[in-house]
């Protein structure tokens, strides 16, 4: 069957950092600058500087009705293959062929505009996603009614909810018809119920024959989802086919424990000029990072820092989740003693906190690290920090040995108490 | 009382079951076979772009309703979040021309080349903010819609093309107060009407090739922003808006075509000429036109070479 996509050969490279260029006066600046300006606009207008490939040469083909999967850790260049794919970026070499009208759910109410009635902004993001006035005028009834705003279409939509608002632009874009949806990570977003629309509409188009592309980090999603999974890897197919067996490939790649890991020189380690990383580790609460960790074994997760913003209110948060993904708790230092609410000096610190026994169930666990400044903002955010796998004891198991269901596996008190003793009085029927 | 540990409490077979494999990962449906054809050739070839390369053009028809509504989106905004909405069009220039009128006019007595200096000072006017408006409106309109341009595909050249489109809808309004103007004033047609639509035009595509090339200029250097209100100011008193050409013609003697060069120079005089009578300076005009094509080829070229990258930079 013929390709609905077809690419060949794409790369991308972005230049990273300015020029290096060191000025002595503020004539050479401004001398240079001109000199600068004139050549970098020979340039394609972009900066001379490091580069860097987030593509490099990737090649494939998508047939109509297909669902494609595509994995791969952060920086192995998903979001620039979308971007590429939905044409928001050039790509620098190769080519792509698409055979259909694309949407994406990456582009969800782009354009809508605060002061604008949700009918106009109807119009206004229909038509830059592609759509035709007459199209929208058409489906203008049924996209109101899927978003529930009947009540509301003339009311500007900065008197909208922030939920009624994403319902009106999800309601669009899903009324786009393409025949090859990009979906790009949306399962994050949003609530549940958003989550489910998003699902729904992608079954929906993939029923109808249409093909859609998926781009998640869900890898539960990717599997019951996709019939063929693409795993980029620092810009490169790596492996390619069966859902299940690139996505378990790609989880034993990407899970090779690290139960410590080092930063020795500053300006390598993670982290940007409010923080950088110097040292993780998960070990055993009496132990060392090198030390097997059990389910019955209290655990001690470290984690050694600089602080290079003086006056930072600096709070950390983990998230642990289970080996495809599924977030099992989330941790923030806002009960910690010391420092928390305080301002934070420049230094190196070291917030620790430690997990009891008979918590954690057997299996990996990927650990997820955020820098937050004054409890709201993201300052860095580190995906996989620490992989560690907590091992299953199973002396005290009797016999049976196999996975014990569920993300967490706390010993809970049980009580049994016998409440009436003999048998049940049943009673005969009289006939 | 009694307690069991959670742990013999396995024996009891909770887990007895075998963990669930991820939905679907096993059974997979084969994908349905196709229902709608497949066009022979390629809707859309995405590859690295030359400058000239006419596959854009064949875009911009395709999205020719955006236009239309970046346009709608621009004026509805900006009547919307404004009290007096429309009036502001029509009072800024009004405004501007009862302060000259009686600065300029009154008092240090500017020629006003056979028609009231009101009449006058207002047609310039009325011209020059549609174009500087335009040309400011234009040159920041790509950094004020980064969201848009990072998030979905459509020709960007769009975006400044609106910002000016949308202006020359207020300069519709004004005009409305000149034609009136005219009447009061007793100033009959002449045959220099017809010149109206064209120098219109010119003054348009003026405005566009430099908003188009400040646009793909700003997106780099931020600094254009900053330094566009000072040097369209500077521009306004370089051209004949507040006086007529004549008096720096004049006064530069045999050198008088040196302020020709100014390309709002033919535009504001011609329009002038074509609203009250009188001569046109066709030196004057056919630099104009000829420098604005030149721009526009300029811009042009600039726009899209900043345009594939524009994405990845802003």
């Amino acid at each position: 069957m013929k390709p609905i996509i077809k690419a060949e050969n794409v790369s991308k490279q972005y230049r990273i950092g300015a020029p290096a260029a060191s000025y002595q006066t503020l004539r050479d600046a401004i001398a240079g600058a001109v000199r600068g300006s004139l050549r970098q606009l020979r340039r394609d207008g972009r900066p001379e500087g490091e580069t860097i490939w987030a593509l490099g040469g990737v090649g494939f083909e998508v047939r109509p009705g297909e669902v494609v999967g595509i994995i791969g850790s952060n920086g192995a260049g998903k979001s620039t293959l979308l971007k590429i794919l939905s044409r928001i970026v050039e790509p620098t070499t190769g080519r792509v062929d698409l055979y259909g009208r694309v949407g994406s759910l990456l582009e969800v109410g782009t354009g809508f505009h605060p002061e604008l009635t949700g009918r106009e902004n109807v119009f206004l993001n229909g038509a830059m996603l592609g759509m035709k006035r007459a199209e929208v005028a058409r489906k203008f009834d049924e996209i109101v009614a899927f978003a529930e705003l009947e009540k509301f279409t003339d009311t500007p939509v900065k008197w909208y909810s922030s939920g009624m608002y994403t319902r009106l632009a999800f309601a669009v874009a899903a009324h786009l018809e393409p025949e090859i949806l990009i979906v790009d990570e949306v399962l994050a977003v949003g609530d549940m119920s958003f989550q489910k629309k998003c699902l729904g509409k992608m079954g929906e188009v993939a029923g109808a024959g249409r093909t859609v592309i998926f781009v998640s980090h869900n890898m539960v999603a990717v599997q019951s989802l996709c019939n063929r999974v693409l795993w980029l890897h620092q810009g490169k197919i790596r492996e390619e086919g069966q859902p299940s067996a690139v996505v378990s490939k790609y989880l034993r790649s990407s899970c090779s424990a690290r139960a410590e890991q080092k930063w020795d020189d500053i300006e390598s380690a993670p982290g940007n000029d409010q923080v950088r990383i110097r040292r993780a580790c998960v070990r055993p609460a009496d132990g060392t990072p090198s030390e097997s960790i059990g389910v019955k074994t209290p655990v001690v997760m470290e984690f050694e820092y600089w602080n290079l913003a003086p006056g930072t209110l600096l709070n950390l948060s983990v998230i642990v989740s289970t080996e495809e993904g599924y977030p099992i708790f989330n941790t923030g230092s806002g009960r910690e003693a010391v420092w928390h609410g305080k301002p934070f000096p420049a230094g190196l610190f070291r917030s620790a906190f430690y997990i009891p026994g008979d918590l954690l169930n057997d299996g990996t666990h990927r650990v997820r690290l955020m820098f937050v400044k004054d409890q709201s903002v993201v300052i860095h955010d580190t995906d996989d920090i620490l992989v560690f796998d907590v091992e299953d004891v199973h002396e005290k198991r009797s016999g049976w040995y196999g996975k014990w269901i569920g993300a967490v596996r706390p010993r809970l008190e049980w009580e049994t108490e016998l409440v009436e003793p003999g048998m049940p009085a049943l009673t005969e029927a009289a006939g | 009382m009694s307690t069991t540990s959670s742990n013999s409490a396995s024996t009891l077979g909770p887990t007895a079951v075998a963990r669930t494999p991820p939905a679907g990962a096993a059974d997979l449906t084969p994908p349905p076979s196709t229902p709608h054809e497949l066009p022979d050739k390629p809707l859309v070839t995405i590859q690295p772009r030359r400058p000239w390369s006419t596959a854009e053009l064949h875009d911009l028809w395709a999205y020719r309703e955006l236009l239309y509504f970046l346009i709608w989106r621009d004026l509805k905004v900006r009547y919307k979040q404004a009290f007096l909405g429309v009036a502001w069009v029509l009072l800024q220039p009004l405004m501007m021309t009862l302060v000259f009128t009686v600065f300029l006019g009154m008092l240090v007595r500017v020629p006003s080349e056979g028609v009231p200096y009101t009449l006058f000072v207002y047609a310039g006017l009325l011209l020059w903010t549609f174009f500087s408006s335009a040309v400011t409106g234009g040159g920041n309109s790509l950094v004020v819609n980064a969201h848009l341009i990072t998030k979905v595909y459509f020709p960007r050249v769009m975006i400044p093309a609106a910002a000016v489109a949308a202006r020359l809808v207020d300069f519709a309004v004004s005009f409305l107060i000149v034609a009136g103007m005219l009447v009061y004033y007793r100033v009959p047609p002449t045959w220099n009407t017809l010149m109206l639509p064209p120098l219109i035009v010119l003054a348009a595509l003026l405005a566009l090739g430099c908003a188009t090339l400040l646009s793909a200029l700003n997106v780099k250097y931020r600094d254009v922003s900053i330094v566009l209100p000072v040097l369209i100011q500077l521009w306004m008193y370089v051209s004949p808006v507040l006086y007529p050409p004549r008096l720096v013609t004049d006064a530069l003697g045999h050198w008088g075509w040196v302020y020709a060069l100014n390309p709002l120079v033919g535009v504001v005089d011609g329009f002038r000429a074509a609203l009250f009578g009188g001569t046109f300076d066709l030196f004057a005009l056919s630099v104009s036109a000829a420098f604005t094509l030149a721009l526009l080829a300029y811009a042009t070229y600039t726009f899209r070479r900043v345009e594939r990258s524009v994405a990845d930079v802003i």
